[in-house]
């Protein structure tokens, strides 16, 4: 797969704000750029509105593991209808800060997506229209997909 | 029941009005025409829905937190529970993704049966779709004739895996075993008796008037809306965008086959219906040159500390044994790298996340699947409409929970 | 079902052997299955009524949508935390003589999915007849597990199946997880309901014959 068109995306990028674009990996024929958790909004709405990205295809976020820092990250998959390019956004999420801006206004989409997330693994999204639980039981106590939630979940089914 | 105000839906302001006005219905979990348990709060004015707030979640299985656990050639078997009509089509999303992150090589083989197994398996989630969606609207005679021919896919996928809907069948660099004796002439058995089958269909339901007037006009999404929303597959190629990942960003061979794209502009549910009825015979030629084109060689790629050797090598040779015990004791260490690869599932585009720490579990999968996205257009597509038409709007989505929960 | 009861325990036995004879012949030949389709064993449990494997010669012959009309709850597939208490609210909901059949590795005993999410065994939440492995279970294998409760149906008495539990299912407010929308008339009612444990009607004690 031919990762130069991509890195086009991120040359353009670069020239709209420099500090945009924190870091680039191209690995396995997908180019990732780590975005700061303040610019997600600004980036996602230039590569949609000018550069063709209409579609945010998956939102999902991962726990690295309890001591690393940034703990969490949310990756942002774009794909673009018209020339069929992928890119992915990152974003690094410390422990304490695990809050990022909603990108619902620039897709519709990112909706629930957003919601498993928070739901799954507690990252916070400001402005987010309806951020409650969509797949765990609304009382349940924790965020499943955590590194340190133990597998079997903490109590049995018990009845009583 | 304790009033949980964390899950109610105080966003929307419909509930200040008088009670009289507008009803609010539970519709589901248990229900016969959601295609599994989906609960949807309809919020009633009459007949007509002023909205819908899907509930979700009553089938959640923590599929990617047992991923985690697993090394990945066990994963593979969690994988077929996921969208349960379309095992096959969940397996290849998920070993390609592994294939990607540890830089395989295919042989010729492996992938043409891949792409032959994915579009019987294609044909097979449509039947199921056809037979549960007529179900719902009222033609209750289709669903028997589609189970019929369900059933004869199912018979071949046994008779290649063992499994008739979990099959587990490809396997991180090639396939799990080889076809057995005399498959391409039952294969070609159930192509040569399948016009019939789809010419009874199209007399059974495309050509019913009842069928037509209560499908037209309802659930109408624009593409920019649908493009907006996420949505893949049938769904987008119904309201007029020409998106197939067979064709746009290809895997396993998929261009060097002679297909076309079906594609309709109206955006409703029948519009749906036709896009998924014309796939079927689209997948139907796909399958006819893929069987013509299956020569003899290997059916797993060359490298003997991932794929599993064969069981008669295994049985001769010390060093097949070593790396059998090893593969399934240890796993494999697969390098350090995230990947994201998407296929073109029956249900729209299968997108599987995997990133790797360099061990032999992964650090996280994360599939990204069509009906969930799908689903989250609901509410748009249902606006408006009556409560009967949800239903049909529900089955033209073509749901599985399974894929939706994990 | 009360009076009934209370009549046949005041007959002879000779009669109430004619009896069940006839009555559990009855009850054997004409099992309605309740939908309770969740998961893949669910499409299974389709592909055994359609008509290859024909369910409908043994008796299955209509799947009621709702509870209330149904003989046997054939739970197939697996069962989240958040699905639980909606099951035991169907299970409670169908009137005696009532069946369950636990289909495929998911409903006996949490099949693959060992974690915090599925219930390990639906026999954790409902009395279960007959338990069918496998997964999914061929069609056949449901098929055969509709015969095998039918044989037990004909050892049952009918002086042993009682309406048990009647005020408490009519009363019972299952606590659950299903929300309450704000405003509605269900609000008061969720505020003041007790949320009590479940008991499982333990049918095996109460039973005298085999």
């Amino acid at each position: 797969m031919n990762t130069e068109v991509l890195h086009e995306f991120v040359e353009k990028l670069k020239t709209e704000d420099a500090s945009w674009v924190a870091g680039v990996k191209d690995a396995l024929g997908e180019v990732t750029i780590t975005v700061p958790r303040e610019a997600i909004v600004d980036v996602c709405w230039v590569l949609k509105s000018k550069h063709g990205f209409d579609m945010l295809v998956d939102l999902c976020g991962c726990d690295r593991g309890v001591e690393e820092s940034p703990r969490f990250e949310v990756n942002y998959h774009l794909f673009s209808t018209k020339h069929h390019n992928r890119l992915r956004l990152k974003v690094l999420l410390t422990e304490d800060e695990a809050n990022v801006d909603t990108v619902t206004t620039v897709w519709k989409t990112a909706n629930w997506h957003e919601r498993e997330t928070y739901d799954l693994l507690g990252i916070k999204f400001d402005n987010h229209p309806d951020l409650r639980r969509i797949l765990l039981p609304s009382d349940f106590d924790g965020h499943a997909l955590r590194k340190d939630y133990p597998l079997r979940g903490y109590e049995p089914y018990s009845l009583s | 029941m304790s009033v949980v105000t964390e899950n109610s839906a105080s966003q929307f302001d419909v509930l200040d009005q008088p009670l009289e006005s507008q009803m609010t219905i539970s519709m589901g979990p248990q229900h016969p025409s959601t295609h599994g348990v989906l609960r949807l709060e309809l919020v009633l004015d009459g007949e007509m829905v002023v909205n819908t707030i899907p509930d979700i979640g009553y089938l959640h299985t923590g599929m990617e937190k047992l991923f985690e656990y697993k090394k990945y050639q066990q994963g593979i078997v969690i994988t077929d529970r996921m969208d349960y009509l379309n095992p096959l089509g969940n397996n290849l999303a998920y070993v390609m993704a592994a294939e990607k992150l540890l830089q395989l090589e295919i042989p010729e083989r492996a992938k043409v049966i891949r792409v032959m197994f994915c579009e019987l398996q294609r044909i097979a989630s449509h039947m199921v779709w056809l037979g549960t969606h007529a179900l719902d609207i009222g033609a209750m005679s289709v669903f028997f004739y589609c189970f019929r021919q369900r059933e004869k896919i199912l018979n071949l996928i046994e008779a290649a895996s063992g499994g008739r809907m979990t099959p587990s069948y490809f396997r991180i660099g090639g396939l799990m075993m080889d076809l057995p004796a005399g498959f391409e002439r039952r294969v070609n058995q159930f192509m040569a008796d399948f016009p019939t089958a789809m010419e009874q269909f199209e007399v059974l339901v495309t050509g019913n008037t009842i069928f037509q007037s209560r499908t037209k006009g309802i659930g109408v999404i624009s593409a920019e809306e649908a493009i907006d929303w996420g949505l893949t597959g049938p769904c987008l190629r119904g309201s007029g965008v020409k998106l197939d990942l067979r064709k746009d960003n290809p895997y396993s061979g998929y261009e060097t086959y002679d297909f076309d794209i079906p594609v309709e502009t109206d955006g409703d549910v029948w519009a749906r219906f036709r896009v998924r009825m014309r796939e079927i015979y689209e997948s139907y030629k796909i399958i006819t040159q893929a069987v013509a084109r299956l020569e003899p060689g290997p059916t797993k790629a060359d490298a003997p500390k991932i794929v599993l050797p064969d069981r008669d090598d295994m049985r001769k040779h010390m060093d097949s044994l070593i790396h059998h015990f090893l593969i399934v004791a240890e796993g494999f260490n697969v390098p350090e790298g995230e990947v994201y690869h998407a296929i073109e599932a029956s249900k729209g585009e299968l997108g599987v996340y995997m990133k790797s720490n360099g061990g032999p579990k992964p650090e996280r999968v994360h599939f990204r699947g069509p009906s969930f996205v799908n689903l989250s257009a609901l509410p748009d597509l249902a606006e408006g409409e009556m409560v009967a038409d949800v239903v049909a709007i529900i089955g033209s989505l073509d749901i599985v929970l399974g894929e939706i929960d994990r | 079902m009360g009076l009934e009861n209370q009549i046949w325990e005041s007959l002879p036995d000779v009669v109430t052997v004619k009896l069940d004879a006839v009555v559990n012949w009855a009850r054997k030949s004409s099992i309605w299955p309740a939908t309770f389709g969740l998961a893949c064993c669910a499409i299974e449990m389709m592909n055994s009524v359609s008509a290859r494997s024909d369910l409908s010669r043994f008796g299955a012959e209509t799947f009621r949508a709702s509870p209330r009309q149904a003989d046997v709850m054939i739970v197939s597939g697996r069962v989240s935390r958040k699905m639980a208490p909606v099951l035991r609210r169907i299970y409670d909901q169908m009137p005696e003589p009532k069946w369950v059949i636990s289909m495929g590795a998911c409903a006996t005993s949490g099949g693959v999915f060992d974690n915090y999410a599925i219930v390990q065994g639906v026999d954790k939440i409902v009395p279960v007849d007959i338990y069918i492995p496998g997964c999914p279970p061929r069609p056949e294998m449901l098929v055969h597990a509709i015969m095998m409760l039918q044989e037990k149906i004909m050892n049952e008495s009918v002086k042993d199946r009682r309406d048990t539990f009647e005020v408490e299912s009519r009363r019972s407010m299952v606590p659950g997880t299903l929300p309450v929308t704000e405003g509605t008339v269900l609000e008061d009612l969720a505020r003041t309901a007790e949320i009590k444990p479940y008991t499982i009607p333990s049918k095996h004690e109460r039973r005298r014959s085999s």
